[in-house]
């Protein structure tokens, strides 16, 4: 194992917890601030993801086409909050999940239907297609691009949930949304707007992915599962929580596939540590989540300590 | 009473379903189409599934979104045994058994400890686990799953045989449907639904709320993982694509809109999802994008599902007081807001 390849693997973890933060940070603040379950939120992505690569065919601007996935998702998100979800707040979360199943079934067979079943390939960008020089290895500059891209979100998020009027009617919705409503804001614009922005990052997320995966129906749902935990471990509701969360699950599934195998070749035969290795590797995420549910059920970085 | 509740739509409907169900391999031989046997094995077999469900969900309260799980161990208890040339059913019996309630044990107790959005999420995540597995077990197939080529033998009785699975399927499902319309009533029931509206005032009474939601857990595991053996026998294969959320989220689908907590609802529901899918396949092979929204409206209109809608209609002796006896059962089968 080599300080290179550790180090290529140490930026892929934090490449892709990146990527599960630009999911979770809106999925985080709709759990816990409208307590509803969407598993639509992988939808969202799969349509930005599209809604990218339909931009990009046309204009063959990758700027634009990043614009028109958050703006398509945007709408998106803010429809679905109209039609459906704001119908299902003061429901239990049984409703929730069955809606958003129903969803999820149907964005699916829509993609199937409008893009046929074989994935879309999405070129990077000339300007990001170079490699970067770090401590005498290269690594893919759209890889960085990425990264900084997730950071700059982080930033924003923190600025605006924590420095403006609206972050605070956010805050202040989480923790009382009957006495926010009374003092006169109008609470459901408000949800229906950081379902939007939730849906907005969610598409966005799904286009920056889009060039380094595939884009096909039900691309959504594993990564929308792996933000679920994500979601559960930093703690539900909660933004910086999400971050160090989808940046620990990043890390761990990462490193877990490319170094178990290796390791465990060390300890058992090699036909064991096959077999054994990318099964602990895929695994490893959910034992994470199960054991920090089993000690600390409200998560590691719970939005309101108590 | 009992002529009563006989005369009541929610409860002739379905005992006349079950009566239909009752002939479909005479009907199906004499009409020479056994596709139709394997059709409403699959059915018979989903609502056995359908029923585990609804004691932690309907009756407990448990939005557990991982069955699948318990749904795909079930099948590698035929699988795995199969692949060593076993096919003896007891031993399939007791691996799917022990397994279920083991592993129902093991997560129960980890899942109980949260409650909420918490619960159905790692439910969720310790069925992925599960899938994670065996699609990583290479040597039994893995990705693309394990053909079974000796189905559960007991004795003369072979599941590999389609009428004989019927048979037992069918019986099996009578048995679960009785005996869980019991539970209902039964003290057990009685406390695990109680828990369900105010665990803490069932606390108070001094029943210990946890002890009896990890028995319905792992009871609805048991039986769940039963109902994957005979899918297994009846597709002579195992995949984990059993264990994919989308099977924990179908199962959910079927008790909601067959009716949640109620008795016959998991019956009902599995007929109409299964039923609706085969219709709805033979229009389109889109045929999903029609399924999706309906499950939205289904959870937009409320959840009294199918026996909410026989308990409303009047029944067949006149007057019978419907609005009562569904005002009742709403506060029988209705859990409070949080």
């Amino acid at each position: 194992m080599s300080a290179t390849l550790l180090l290529a693997q140490l930026l892929n973890g934090l490449q892709y917890g990146v990527l599960l933060f630009l999911l979770a940070a809106g999925l985080t603040l709709v759990f816990g601030i409208m307590s509803f379950v969407n598993l639509a939120h992988g939808s969202l992505y799969m349509m930005g993801a599209y809604a990218a690569a339909v931009a990009y065919a046309a204009t063959g601007s990758f700027a634009f086409a990043m614009v028109a996935a958050a703006g398509a998702a945007l709408v998106l998100g803010l429809a679905l909050e109209f039609v459906v979800v704001s119908r299902l707040y003061r429901r239990d979360h049984l409703d929730h999940v069955l809606a958003t199943f129903g969803l999820v079934l149907f964005f699916n067979e829509l993609v199937r239907i409008v893009w046929g079943p074989q994935p879309y390939f999405l070129q990077v960008p000339d300007a990001l297609s170079g490699t970067v020089d770090v401590f005498g290895f290269s690594y893919p500059s759209y890889r960085f691009a990425i990264i900084a891209a997730g950071l700059l979100v982080a930033v924003g998020a923190y600025l605006l949930i924590h420095k403006t009027r609206i972050g605070m009617l956010i805050r202040a919705g989480a923790q009382n949304p009957l006495m926010v409503a009374a003092l006169g804001v109008n609470i459901r614009l408000l949800n229906a707007m950081l379902f939007a922005v939730g849906a907005m990052l969610a598409g966005l997320a799904g286009a920056i992915a889009a060039p380094i995966l595939s884009v096909q129906s039900g691309m959504g749902e594993p990564v929308l599962i792996t933000t679920l935990v994500v979601i559960v471990i930093g703690g539900i509701g909660s933004v910086s929580g999400a971050l160090y969360a989808a940046l620990i699950v990043g890390l761990v599934d990462t490193l877990g596939r490319a170094f178990l195998p290796m390791l465990l070749r060390q300890v058992a035969e090699r036909s064991v540590a096959d077999a054994a290795g990318p099964a602990l590797a895929s695994m490893s995420v959910y034992l994470l989540m199960a054991v920090v549910l089993a000690f600390r059920p409200q998560g590691l970085f719970p939005a309101q300590p108590r | 009473m009992i002529n009563a509740n006989l005369a009541r739509p929610g409860t002739w409907v379905p005992i006349s379903l079950l009566a239909g169900l009752a002939l479909v391999p005479f009907v199906a031989t004499a009409a020479g189409q056994p596709f139709w046997i394997a059709f409403f094995t699959r059915i018979v077999i989903y609502a056995i599934a359908a029923s585990a469900l609804n004691l932690a969900l309907g009756y407990g309260g448990l939005v557990s979104f991982g069955h699948a799980l318990f749904l795909g161990l079930g099948g590698y208890a035929v699988a795995l045994p199969s692949f060593y040339e076993v096919g003896n059913g007891w031993l399939h019996l007791a691996l799917c058994v022990g397994a279920g309630a083991a592993v129902a044990l093991v997560t129960g107790a980890i899942s109980l400890r949260t409650a909420g959005i918490a619960f159905i999420m790692i439910t969720l995540a310790f069925a992925q686990m599960g899938y994670f597995v065996f699609v990583s077990l290479k040597n039994f197939g893995g990705d693309d799953g394990l053909p079974i080529a000796h189905t559960s033998r007991f004795g003369p009785l072979d599941l590999g045989s389609p009428l004989a699975l019927y048979g037992v399927s069918f019986a099996l499902l009578v048995l679960v449907t009785w005996w869980l319309a019991r539970l209902r009533l039964a003290p057990f029931g009685m406390a695990l639904r109680g828990a369900q509206q105010n665990a803490r005032r069932i606390n108070a009474i001094g029943l210990p709320v946890l002890r009896y939601q990890l028995a319905a857990y792992v009871v609805s595991g048991m039986l769940c993982a039963v109902a994957g053996m005979l899918l297994a026998n009846l597709n002579a294969f195992a995949s984990p694509s059993t264990l994919t959320w989308a099977v924990s989220g179908e199962l959910i689908v079927m008790v909601v809109l067959g009716g949640i907590g109620t008795v016959f609802g998991p019956l009902l529901g599995a007929l109409a999802f299964l039923g609706l899918e085969e219709v709805l396949k033979g229009f389109s092979e889109h045929w999903m994008v029609v399924f999706g929204p309906l499950i939205v409206l289904m959870a937009l209109v409320g959840k009294r599902g199918i026996a909410g809608l026989l308990d409303v209609m009047p029944g067949l002796t006149g007057q019978e007081g419907w609005i009562g006896q569904a005002r009742n059962d709403k506060i029988l089968s209705g859990s409070q807001p949080k």
